[in-house]
């Protein structure tokens, strides 16, 4: 493996690997370099690993309550203060707090979009890029269909049919994003299909299940990774958009979405209210669009139009 | 017949006969996307909710009128046959009765329409105008400021909820600078002077020579219309800068060099016009996607469109209205979708013959 | 009357990855009405003198270019943008080696040969123009070819096309990088015919590029020999390959009689850049 003369760094990035593993790592540290020269890239991490930690540290950040409401003499819609950071809302309660609470509900939609979504489309297109013939063109058709559909408009009569919630939400999100993965992963799956040791494997006697939960899908993970983090930013604005109709996360719940229509009413005048969500979902949205770019430079500098 | 005719005639037989088929291939996959939504909708309407009836009529009806209901709906028939009862009323535009308005929810639509594809056609005429010279210039100077701008556009487009934008638009452009007017279409002083003939304020209040009615229509107008035209600009803008710069990396592009074409012909006459045709699908999407949102910009700007209407029908529980509507911007959404495919093959000379 | 180019000393690097790569070190000629023929491997540096004399290098790489090279008495390492354009409408052509992707792919090949006619020529009507110089490039049948796309003609008769708009400028010097190579061997032979006719008409000066020495042979009164950017050897076409004087010509003489020949190797001599 590596000689003692080499440092680690001459070992990743040696031109002549001298095993596969060494080759493996050596275009992963490639890969990880650039990103990190990529100084918007590193931004979007920044801002992704904030949102993780805030949500985490809600509690411990903010201090006053998100739910209660708070003294409704004294302490509505104040402008924002050295108390108030943000000032407060219609219901005296500290926006700051309910913005940092909020990360939870964000956090919340994003990660449950990605774990139901990007399976299932993985496992359909993995399953239709290697099983062909007419399963494949089944399951390409189904894909299509849901492609095309609009995505805010179905996820606002899903939620309509089901009921307002945040789970609903999600759930109605979550069906109308899984296309695209599929179409990813079938895509990597076919050029895979005929592969020198996908053949060998099969000559093993590995069935077609396992060679495609074992073998094929691991080296679709990546790409599928890319563009989920680059759709994050639609479907945190399509969640919000939800909440702001009312069809999110109800209230007291701090959803970004829905703090921006309760805070319509008062725009004019206190316009703080409303205009602090809608910043906090600019941040993120921008970490994620910044992150899936630098993710994409990274791991297929080809593909990003270089 | 000289020997060559027979041939031409044979390959043009063969190439319209190619078209036929493509044709064909492309009204199958139409049809089928359109069942799918249809059955989508179905299913959100019929199968989800507990009660279908309750759905549509409201908690609050009166008896007789739910067991009217039921039995219009034919909920004791089979739901295969209540699906195709479905499909045929939905091809014929009967979407039910609103329960709010006690109209066919069809002829509602039809008042509604107009609105949003005003404001959905603008804003895509204002995203492609200002966005594919943008885009253009981007890809040839790159990395210049001016293409750090473009980026910039497009990353704040694809990154800022659209309908917070517009609150804070006519905070700053309505209320504190009184430069545009408010929400709404049309002030109420003159609502009354013009007959609506086509259903687009801006062209009946010009026919008529309603001029101040005009002017306070465009004021109306331009900041959704800008608002929206932003988004399509910084989507058109990015795909446009994309197309170019692949564009411009082909061998082809340094054999009209060779040529001594002067750099500007280069970019718009050869460049450009390859990446047209993928530019030409992209425009279409981005007009499906204004048509989309217009659900939550019609709100912010009280804008009485097709978005509107699904929304206020989806607080008053008006599930006819609410489907109906689904199916319409669903319809359109999917027929740009589709007609954008079809324009990306009948464009390229290289897909046509296939 | 000074030569139709004078070449002198040019020098081509650019960066890579791994380090600073002189592609041309030093190339020196002079050319009139004449026809010179520069063979070589790929690596050694052949297309990028014919391209740097076109002005063709990708500006996006930092390439370096010194030296001089001057066309009918301009200098032209360092010319503004306007100059160069002049030069390339009226002065030099290019004939490029893979033509379907030289080609615009959306553009018919009649109004690609009309764009490279020059506006004066033929009383102003560059159609019938480009039609003659269509047919001077050997095509069938120009009016009808004319509105095909690329992607419907053969590789022959896409190569034609390129020959085509080369000759529709009436240029003083044209410079084929390869022309035939991406060609069927029976298609090449009637190509280079057509080229051959066509440079005789038209009295051009020619330079032709390649790794076939058959090729050079046929077209050229002159040839040199490049190797890793320097030219080592030079002479007339005849004498060079009858008496070679230098090892490398004498081994690429021995070792060549097809379309690819082998990369010939001089021992303690790596080329520097492996194609």
């Amino acid at each position: 493996m590596k000689n003692d003369a080499q440092t680690w760094r001459e070992w990743l990035t040696s031109e002549r690997p001298a095993s596969r593993r060494q080759a493996r790592l050596g275009r992963a540290y490639a890969a990880w370099s650039r990103f990190v020269d990529n100084r918007l890239a590193m931004a979007g991490l920044f801002i992704i690993l904030a949102l993780l930690l805030v949500a985490i540290f809600a509690d411990v950040i903010a201090p006053y309550s998100a739910v209660t409401d708070g003294d409704l003499r004294t302490a509505r819609l104040l402008p924002p203060s050295a108390e108030h950071w943000f000032g407060t809302d219609d219901q005296g309660r500290d926006i700051f707090a309910r913005l940092v609470h909020g990360s939870r509900i964000t956090l919340f939609v994003v990660v449950l979009v990605a774990v139901i979504a990007a399976p299932v489309g993985l496992l359909i297109g993995t399953v239709s890029g290697y099983a062909g013939g007419w399963i494949d063109a089944v399951l390409m058709r189904i894909t299509d269909i849901f492609l095309a559909f609009p995505r805010l408009v179905l996820a606002l009569a899903f939620v309509a049919a089901l009921g307002p919630g945040i789970v609903n939400a999600v759930i109605a999100i979550a069906i109308t994003s899984w296309p695209p993965y599929a179409r990813i992963a079938r895509a990597e799956t076919l050029t895979l299909r005929h592969a020198d040791y996908i053949n060998a494997v099969r000559l093993m006697g590995a069935s077609p299940a396992r060679i495609i939960a074992r073998h094929i899908t691991p080296l679709c993970v990546s790409s599928v990774i890319i563009r989920v983090t680059l759709d994050m930013a639609g479907i945190i604005l399509t969640a919000a958009g939800l909440g702001f109709l009312g069809l999110g996360a109800q209230p007291p719940s701090p959803e970004w979405g829905a703090m921006i229509a309760s805070g319509r009413r008062f725009v004019l005048d206190q316009w703080w209210v409303a205009a602090a969500p809608g910043v906090a979902i600019f941040i993120v949205s921008l970490g994620f669009n910044l992150l899936g770019d630098g993710l994409r430079e990274a791991l297929d500098p080809k593909a990003a139009g270089q | 017949m000289a020997p060559g005719t027979a041939r031409a005639g044979g390959r043009r037989r063969a190439r319209l006969q190619a078209t036929a088929m493509a044709i064909v291939r492309f009204l199958v996959v139409v049809a089928l996307t359109y069942l799918g939504l249809l059955a989508v909708t179905f299913f959100i309407g019929r199968v989800i909710p507990v009660d279908p009836v309750l759905a549509i009529v409201g908690d609050r009806a009166p008896t007789h009128v739910v067991e009217r209901v039921r039995e219009e709906l034919g909920l004791n028939l089979p739901l295969y046959q209540q699906f195709l009862i479905y499909i045929g009323k939905a091809l014929s535009g009967d979407f039910g009765t609103s329960v709010l308005t006690s109209n066919p929810v069809m002829a509602d639509i039809r008042r509604v329409f107009p609105a949003t594809l005003e404001l959905a056609t603008l804003g895509t005429l204002i995203g492609t105008v200002l966005g594919v010279p943008l885009g253009v210039l981007a890809a040839v100077r790159r990395g210049s400021f001016l293409d750090q701008i473009v980026r910039v556009i497009g990353l704040v487009g694809y990154s800022v909820p659209i309908f917070w934008l517009g609150l804070m638009a006519l905070l700053v452009f309505y209320a504190r600078l009184g430069w545009v007017e408010g929400p709404g279409r049309i002030d109420v002083v003159y609502e009354y002077t013009v007959t609506p003939l086509t259903g687009i304020l801006l062209i009946d209040t010009a026919m008529q020579g309603e001029w101040e009615a005009f002017r306070n229509v465009f004021g109306h107008l331009i900041l959704p219309a800008s608002l929206l035209g932003y988004f399509s600009m910084a989507y058109i803008s990015r795909m446009t800068r994309s197309f170019m710069l692949t564009e411009l990396g082909q061998e082809y592009v340094v054999a009209a060099r060779a040529k001594g074409l002067s750099e500007g012909k280069i970019i718009w006459r050869h460049a450009l016009r390859n990446a047209l045709v993928p530019l030409v699908t992209v425009i279409a999407l981005s007009y499906a996607t204004l048509l989309e949102g217009s659900v939550l910009t019609e709100t912010v700007f009280s804008w009485p469109g097709l978005g509107l209407y699904i929304t206020d029908s989806l607080q008053n529980a008006d599930m006819n209205a609410v489907l109906g509507g689904t199916i319409v911007v669903g319809s359109v959404f999917i027929g740009l979708n589709l007609l954008s495919d079809l324009l990306y093959r009948v464009l390229d000379p290289r897909t046509r013959a296939r | 009357m000074s030569a139709l180019l004078e070449v002198e000393n040019l020098r081509v690097s650019f960066p890579t990855r791994s380090g600073v790569v002189e592609a041309v070190r030093g190339v020196s000629f002079t050319l009139g009405r004449e026809r010179l023929g520069i063979v070589g491997e790929s690596g050694s540096g052949k297309s990028i003198t014919g391209r740097t004399i076109a002005g063709l290098l990708p500006e996006s790489r930092r390439v370096s270019v010194s030296g001089s090279v001057r066309l009918l008495g301009q200098e032209m390492i360092g010319a503004a943008k306007p100059a160069w354009q002049k030069v390339r409408r009226e002065v030099v052509s290019m004939i490029f080696q893979d033509p379907l992707s030289f080609l615009n792919p959306t553009m018919t090949v009649g109004r690609q040969v009309e764009e490279a006619c020059r506006s004066d020529d033929r009383g102003g009507d560059r159609r019938k123009s480009a039609l003659d110089y269509m047919a001077m490039s050997g095509l069938p049948s120009p009016a009808e070819t004319a509105r095909r796309y690329p992607f419907e003609l053969s590789g022959g008769m896409r190569q034609r096309i390129l020959i085509a708009i080369a000759l529709a400028k009436r240029p003083q010097l044209i410079i084929a990088d390869e022309p035939t190579t991406a060609l069927d061997v029976t298609v090449q032979a009637k190509v280079l015919e057509s080229l051959d006719e066509s440079v005789t008409k038209l009295g051009t000066s020619l330079i032709m590029i390649s790794h076939d020495l058959a090729v050079v042979a046929k077209l050229c009164d002159y040839v040199y020999v490049m190797y890793h950017g320097e030219v080592v050897e030079a002479g007339p076409t005849v004498k060079v390959f009858r008496q070679p004087r230098h090892d490398y010509t004498r081994l690429l003489l021995a070792g060549v009689r097809s379309l690819t020949s082998p990369n010939v190797r001089l021992a303690g001599f790596e080329p520097a850049i492996e194609a």
